[in-house]
């Protein structure tokens, strides 16, 4: 309400700026200007003048801008900044063409300004709302009103809030004395991010001067208690933030080791290709996105990745099959033999990769999983992070499903528990085990997939994940999925608890060290396997 | 090649069969060792013949060049398009009928991306191939391990990529960027009216010896430039970081109000999740510009640029610079791929690295032609203020710290991978190895002074 009022007084103050400089502009100007000032009143676009306005006048504009008097430079300045409109930008543009530098210089900032302007009533949510956080930096007070117009009948919420924001921090840095109370509550209000540098600046100054402090004096009332609120806020955005980055890294994590707890902790095979099993799912969605590129209509584009995320599951799959038909089968219980022969595989299939599909490789994040949702001032939840986050949990669910409720599940868990009583009992071990296999391994290629949302896909992919989901596995206790899951989200929470005060490099030293030092203590993982463990 | 095999297989035959012949004692022996004896011997006269009938016809032996740069393993993806750019210049100037009349034979090594391996190679090249000239290396810790092999046999390198200074050796020309060439000229745009007037700067880098010294010394010229500390931020990632979400929050808070820019040293894979980050949180280049030192063309060739559009860069040539060599330089670089097969021969763009490879073909290429000899530090003494009209417009070389005089322009990254040119400096930047910043004392000069000197005050 306080702002409504407030837009009233600028509104007036608005109107009476503009007759002032109207009757300036009559005095040097002549015919233009009396016909900017018959349409400059109301609505501040100029289709009367349309005639008479050429390139000509436009140039001679300009180049009263680059005058090194002020006066001559501000009054053309208020009138460009009060009769532009789309085609007066035009013309601006022709006219600079082949001017000097300085008035290219000169130019620059109201070119900008306008061009703003004119994006607060464009179509495009983040359009209007960058418009309105340039020019709430652009320290030009002929904003303000066009801010307080666009606010009143905007329908976004926080392209409203930008607007608001951008008009009370422009009246806190430039604007008059009276109103600068008023916008420092309002950003208080707001618990505007970007008002508190302004707002501290603003403290700073009225307080070093004493004779600007008694008229201030409500003012700096106003600005401290701003400070304080947006700070307050700020933190508790900080908590909220951090847990959410630390849920997202423990997805990730998640996503990743949960192909590993099954080869790895079910079956006990350490499979050192894990990750080329990664970057494969990874190269199928790239490969997928391709496929729409050259084959499909254009408007059928975002719905690539609801494909690649079944074929990359497929595709690895059917890679990890054929590398347990071939490679693995030959050496269950073997474990130094099957982990230099899959390092092998892992070197093989990476330089493939590097061969076929050259160095970088870049994937599309379809336009559904770009950009964050906005959940309060300041703090934005990325789609493609929350798609992670859902998909992990699905991940979970799924293999909780498959493995605790379903036939198949129950002969996976009967040939790990006990391989040759259940071969007694008539389960095809042989078969159990490929299926598993390659379970986990289009699990992986899952990861990869989803991974090209937040990374980059080259040949190397797979390295970089490699430790750090034998790390959650390892930590989790082999052979516990609820172990996998408790790893991870510790390890993610933890790593992004540790990160902001300790750096990234340290960050990561700290986790390491920790990992090592829980694992000394307890050498089977969170969750150890009691009782008497088969092999 | 195959010649030198066949000579040395030919000098091994017959010093063998000598021992053989002196050893016998039986007629069988002696007989057979005659005859073998005889016929080495007419082969290896022939071939003396051939050889020394090759070296009279006026030294027309090819002139051997040596490139050390990684083919394989992490640093393959920049590293190629160098050994591809030199292989150009080489066939350029070989169908013009090569330097001193001679043609240049290329020796191309892989050192694979392992630091001791190009110390290796480089060791192999300087004395076993006897190479007059090595164009290679990117990494700096690549280049500080094959420095000690090249002083120890006063080889000659050529270095293409731009780096952090501080080095002044009297074996290798530096034909890309020192920082004051590249990172200081972009922070004091940034600061500039027209660059946006930051007043903030979060300078987050790899953690490596690159960013690291660059870093210290925008640190210092920050300071120098009454930035206050407060405004200054410092932070490093490991190599291969992907999860950039609390340093995206932290520039977030940092940029808040405006006035901020952050300087980029991250290099290679870590960029993609970066980016990404930074525009999926909300932030614009408007709210805080990202000023890339490591990212060119290249690497923008395997990046989905939408979250990068505005991003700015700063270096000394663009594959968009509108000059008529470079239309020509880029035409016959595509071809060149093309014609050779080289993989994504279609989708290969060039970039600041690879402009710098190929002109340093052809300066050393000037030198030994104004040098009339290949012999190292003849040629070394002819670089000296050697002129080339590169690509990206004419550069000079310094006429005594080993350096190159280049022009440095600001970027701003478009959507399909190139550069728009948003600023450029007055005519070309003397490089200084030692920053005025950081060492304002040292300074390196080769004609006067012997390398780094301590500046008279």
């Amino acid at each position: 309400m306080q702002g409504r009022e407030l837009t009233g007084v600028k509104d007036r103050l608005g109107i009476g700026a503009i007759a002032g400089v109207a009757a300036l502009a009559l005095f040097v100007w002549g015919e233009f200007a009396r016909a900017v000032e018959a349409s400059a009143a109301p609505v501040l676009s100029v289709p009367s003048i349309a005639g008479p306005l050429a390139l000509a006048d436009v140039k001679a504009l300009t180049e009263r801008l680059a005058s090194d008097d002020p006066a001559v430079h501000d009054q053309a300045f208020r009138i460009i900044i009060q009769t532009g409109d789309a085609r007066f930008l035009v013309l601006l543009d022709e006219a600079v063409v082949d001017a000097d530098r300085a008035t290219r210089v000169a130019v620059k900032p109201v070119k900008d300004l306008l061009k703003n302007k004119l994006k607060l009533a464009s179509e495009t949510d983040d359009v209007r709302r960058s418009a309105a956080a340039d020019l709430g930096t652009s320290r030009q007070l002929s904003a303000v009103p066009w801010l307080e117009r666009a606010a009143a009948n905007e329908p976004n919420r926080w392209v409203r809030y930008a607007m608001e924001e951008s008009a009370a921090l422009l009246q806190l840095t430039v604007g008059e004395t009276v109103l600068k109370a008023r916008a420092a509550t309002i950003l208080g209000e707001l618990q505007s991010q970007n008002g508190l540098p302004a707002l501290k600046e603003f403290v700073q100054q009225a307080a070093s001067d004493p004779v600007s402090r008694e008229a201030n004096q409500p003012a700096l009332r106003a600005a401290q208690g701003a400070i304080e609120q947006i700070e307050l806020w700020s933190t508790w955005a900080n908590v909220f933030e951090t847990v959410f980055r630390g849920i997202s890294l423990s997805s990730i994590l998640l996503i990743m080791s949960v192909g590993l707890a099954i080869v790895f902790g079910l079956m006990g095979v350490i499979n050192m290709a894990h990750g080329e099993l990664m970057m494969v799912g990874a190269y199928a969605t790239f490969v997928t996105q391709e496929l729409f590129k050259a084959f499909l209509p254009p408007h059928l584009f975002d719905a690539y990745f609801l494909v690649a995320l079944p074929v990359s599951f497929l595709v690895a799959g059917i890679c990890g099959l054929i590398l347990e038909a071939t490679v693995i089968r030959f050496l269950y219980g073997r474990p130094l033999e099957t982990m230099l022969a899959t390092w092998g595989v892992s070197l093989v299939l990476i330089q493939s990769a590097r061969v076929y599909f050259g160095d970088l490789t870049a994937v599309t994040a379809p336009a559904w999983l770009s950009g964050g949702a906005q959940v309060m001032v300041g703090v934005y939840l990325p789609y493609n992070r929350l798609f992670i986050i859902g998909l992990s949990v699905l991940c979970v669910t799924g293999i909780y499903v498959l493995l605790f409720r379903s036939n198949l599940g129950l002969r996976v868990r009967a040939v790990t528990q006990n391989r040759n009583m259940s071969a007694c009992l008539g389960i095809p071990t042989r078969k159990v085990d490929a299926y598993t296999f390659a379970f986990g391994s289009g699990l992986a290629g899952l990861a990869g997939c989803a991974l090209t949302l937040v990374g980059n896909v080259e040949p190397g992919l797979g390295q970089n994940y490699i430790v750090d989901s034998f790390m959650v596995v390892v930590t989790g206790g082999v052979g516990k999925l609820a172990g996998t899951i408790v790893a991870a989200l510790g390890i993610g929470s933890l790593n992004k608890f540790l990160e902001p005060s300790f750096g990234a490099v340290y960050g990561k030293v700290f986790i390491l060290v920790l990992v090592i030092l829980f694992l000394q203590r307890r050498p089977s993982g969170l969750y150890a396997l009691k009782g008497r463990q088969v092999d | 090649m195959t010649e030198d095999h066949s000579d040395s297989t030919i000098g091994d035959a017959r010093t063998t069969t000598v021992t053989d012949e002196a050893g016998s004692s039986r007629r069988d022996f002696l007989v057979q060792g005659a005859r073998v004896t005889a016929g080495v011997g007419i082969a290896a006269v022939l071939g003396n013949l051939g050889n020394w009938a090759l070296s009279y016809a006026a030294d027309k032996a090819p002139i051997k060049i040596g490139i050390l740069h990684s083919l394989s393993g992490t640093m393959a993806i920049s590293e190629v398009s160098l050994r591809d750019s030199v292989l150009m210049a080489v066939a350029e100037i070989n169908a013009k009928g090569g330097v001193l009349g001679r043609q240049i034979q290329p020796v191309v090594v892989d050192p694979a991306s392992n630091w001791d391996l190009f110390a290796e190679k480089a060791k192999q090249l300087l004395l076993q191939d006897k190479v007059a000239v090595v164009f290679g290396c990117w990494t700096s810790v690549s280049r500080k391990s094959v420095l000690p092999v090249f002083e120890k046999n006063n080889g000659l390198l050529f270095y293409p990529v731009q780096y952090e200074g501080e080095e002044c050796s009297r074996n290798v020309f530096y034909t890309g960027a020192a920082v004051n060439q590249q990172a200081v000229p972009a922070v004091e745009y940034l600061m500039s009216k027209e660059g946006g007037g930051c007043k903030k700067f979060y300078l987050l880098g790899t953690d490596y010896v690159y960013p690291r010294t660059t870093n210290k010394i925008l640190r210092a010229m920050l300071l120098a430039k009454n930035v206050p500390a407060a405004n200054i931020m410092e932070e490093y990632t490991p190599f291969h970081h992907q999860d950039y979400q609390t340093i995206v929050g932290k520039v977030k808070k940092f940029a808040a109000g405006g006035g901020a820019a952050v300087i980029s040293t991250v290099n290679g894979d870590s960029n993609v999740p970066f980016y990404k980050e930074f525009a999926n949180q909300g932030l614009r280049a408007e709210d805080a510009p990202i000023m890339a030192f490591s990212v060119a063309e290249d690497e923008l060739r395997g990046m989905d640029t939408t979250a990068l559009v505005g991003h700015l860069a700063a270096w000394n040539y663009y594959q968009s610079v509108d000059t008529p060599q470079n239309k020509q330089f880029v035409t016959s670089f595509k071809t060149y791929c093309k014609k050779n097969n080289l993989p994504d021969s279609d989708k290969r763009v060039t970039d600041d690295p690879i402009e710098a490879a190929y002109f340093g073909v052809h300066v050393w290429k000037q030198a030994v032609e104004k040098a009339n000899s290949i012999e190292v530090d003849k040629v070394r003494k002819a670089v000296y203020g050697q002129k080339f009209l590169a690509p990206g417009g004419e550069i000079m070389m310094d006429l005594a710290n080993q350096h190159t005089h280049k022009p440095v322009l600001i970027g701003e990254i478009q959507k399909d991978g190139q550069f728009k040119t948003v600023w450029r400096s007055k005519g070309l930047v003397k490089p200084e190895p030692w920053s005025e910043y950081t060492n304002p004392e040292k300074g390196c000069d080769w004609i006067d002074h012997q390398g780094t000197y301590q500046k008279k005050a």
